[in-house]
């Protein structure tokens, strides 16, 4: 950020007096302009520092208090002080792997079918649509969950399930509607959007001339997407799922209102439960002391798991978008 | 056993597997309509002009309304972007204009790493740095969060949408002798304006949906807007509110309320569709 950087245009040469005078007021404006934009863009690196450290500082009574067993207890009681992490955690992974198992394959059908398959036409109407999907906000999701969805889980979806594989332990316990199978379904709506648009972006840029050659050998369209385009795109791909992944992890209302809000480990998809950020949503307004703290450390352990999941799949799409570059 | 290699074989699985993929699209296609299609039956059904122009009232009383918490969104959306518009577009020009490359990956990065972080983790962070210190819920914490999770869709979009302006004219400009900051403001700048403005209501369709950071910021308030130190209600607030409270009336005002939402953030979403597409043409 010198000076030299910011003005390449500056011409060494005409020097008079006067002119010399002249630029150099109007280069302090430039230097004082650039400084301006280079303090927005550190307040932004700022704020991401300082959520990191704030967040720590206020989680410290929890953290010296309960050390790593916090992330191996399964304790939630407030009247003895006791509190672990470890039921949020499950709740987490095990509603939004649910949430990944319904939306990739969905998401990745319907990039590959707006990308290779549809009609110009349809393309931009069924993008368009799709999209709105991702524009609608969380809490009327979790609206249309609590009235729509949960109801239709508990019957006919969780009683044929269990009618049907009763016999597996994910498909026993009390038919509620509410639950882990509730909170994946409505994460994997809100997650579908985003992997959609990201792969079908990720498959355009796949070069036409891979669809070509492959198609020029005698293949199908299906076994050209499979062998020439979807392997070329892999690791957009993997980044897209990876970003839904961060989006899953870190949702709250909707997940709240369908969840059910129990704190229990159970390998029951019909059981209620919690997940990290629906304990907080839930807790965190009538909290003090020693639960308030813990609470901020389950801030600050979904932080930084979003944190690895966003730069793994930031990572991932830029090096695709790198090789796009590199080949085209 | 089907031989693989007989194409016959080949041709049906290729519809099979094409079929799939369509029925994911319409999977996708049929979520939306069930979804946008309940809101508006639903929300219609409830929905009058008093519902807008009046305030909430007593349980067990019919009527009443959102206005306080329409104002309420208002004024937290438009608190957010007043804070998130100047920061944001500082980091745009940063990036589009004055970084060396080193310096606005870094900052391209934070701004991108800070758009994934969940918003109730923001909210959080509100809270601890201004509720807690405040000893009070506040409208000001709340448009704080808010401006947090608005500024990387400022930043990013300014920056895409500066990119956009032909190299020529920035040299154009300077070559009239004008400084780099005045090429920037006065040429740049306009030249970009729909691109960010397109961003701007990305940004206020984000926020003014969000509910998960305004819980323990904003927290609500029955009795209206008093003052930015004070608690403040919130349409979304309002709709979580009253969707997981036990009474008829309240979930079907939290019906109404969400029609009124999605109405307004769809409407924004078209335009920033719109303005988007003349852009590219």
């Amino acid at each position: 950020m010198s000076s030299p950087h910011i003005l390449p245009y500056r011409n060494p040469k005409g020097r008079t007096m006067i002119r010399s005078r002249t630029r150099g007021s109007l280069r302090l404006g430039d230097i004082a302009f650039s400084r301006l934009t280079l303090i927005g863009s550190l307040i932004v690196i700022a704020i991401l520092v300082n959520i990191l450290v704030i967040l720590f500082i206020q989680a410290w009574p929890s953290i010296q208090q309960f050390g790593v067993s916090f992330f191996g207890s399964a304790a939630w009681d407030p009247v003895k002080e006791q509190f672990g992490a470890l039921p949020a955690i499950f709740g987490t992974l095990l509603s939004s792997l649910l949430a990944l198992l319904l939306a990739v394959p969905i998401s990745i059908g319907a990039a590959i079918f707006l990308t290779e398959v549809a009609p110009v036409w349809l393309r931009n109407v069924a993008s368009f649509v799709i999209e709105m999907l991702a524009a609608i906000p969380s809490i009327i999701v979790g609206l249309w969950g609590l009235f729509v969805l949960v109801p239709f889980v508990r019957s006919p979806i969780e009683k044929w399930l269990g009618t049907a594989f009763g016999a597996l332990p994910f498909f026993q316990g009390n038919q509620l509607g509410f639950g882990f199978l509730a909170a994946g379904i409505i994460l994997a709506l809100m997650i579908i959007p985003i992997i959609t648009a990201m792969s079908r972006d990720v498959l355009r840029a796949v070069p036409q001339a891979q669809r070509e050659a492959m198609l020029a050998l005698g293949a199908t369209r299906w076994e050209t997407i499979r062998k020439a385009v979807l392997p070329y795109g892999r690791s957009g791909l993997v980044g897209a799922v990876i970003l839904g992944l961060g989006r899953a992890l870190g949702e709250t209302m909707a997940v709240a209102m369908v969840i059910g809000n129990a704190y229990r480990i159970t390998p029951s998809l019909f059981s209620t439960g919690s997940t990290v950020a629906s304990k907080m949503a839930n807790e965190f307004g009538e909290s003090s002391g020693l639960q308030l703290s813990s609470l901020i450390e389950l801030a600050l352990i979904l932080f930084l798991i979003t944190l690895l999941i966003n730069v793994i799949a930031r990572l991932l799409v830029w090096r695709m978008a790198a090789v796009k570059v590199v080949r085209d | 056993m089907l031989d693989s290699n007989d194409l016959k074989v080949r041709k049906w699985f290729n519809r099979l597997m094409l079929g799939l993929c369509a029925t994911g699209a319409g999977l996708a296609i049929l979520f939306v309509c069930l979804m946008l299609g309940y809101i508006v039956v639903h929300g219609l059904s409830f929905l009058n002009l008093d519902f807008i122009t009046h305030t909430a009232v007593p349980l067990g009383q019919t009527g009443g309304g959102m206005r306080n918490e329409i104002i309420g969104t208002i004024i937290l959306v438009g608190l957010g972007s007043l804070i998130a518009v100047p920061l944001g577009m500082m980091t745009g020009i940063f990036l589009s204009e004055f970084g060396n490359p080193m310096a606005a990956s870094a900052v391209r990065f934070a701004a991108d790493i800070l758009a994934g972080v969940p918003s109730i983790v923001v909210g959080v962070f509100a809270y601890a740095i201004i509720v807690r210190p405040m000893h009070s819920y506040s409208a000001f914490s709340a448009g704080v969060a808010l401006a947090i999770i608005m500024i990387p869709v400022v930043a990013r979009t300014t920056e895409e949408s500066m990119r956009l302006v032909p190299n020529s004219l920035r040299e154009a400009a300077l070559a009239l002798g004008i400084t780099r900051w005045r090429s920037v403001v006065s040429v740049v700048i306009p030249g970009a304006i729909t691109g960010i403005a397109t961003g701007i209501m990305l940004g206020v369709a984000r926020i003014a949906g969000e509910t998960a950071p305004l819980i323990f910021t904003a927290f609500g308030n029955f009795f209206g807007y008093d003052g930015l130190g004070k608690p403040i209600g919130a349409l979304p607030l309002q709709i979580y509110r009253y969707a997981i409270s036990p009474y008829k009336d309240w979930q079907q005002q939290a019906w109404s309320a969400a029609f009124l939402l999605a109405i307004l953030v769809l409407i924004i979403s078209l335009v920033v569709r719109w303005l988007s597409r003349k852009r590219q043409t």
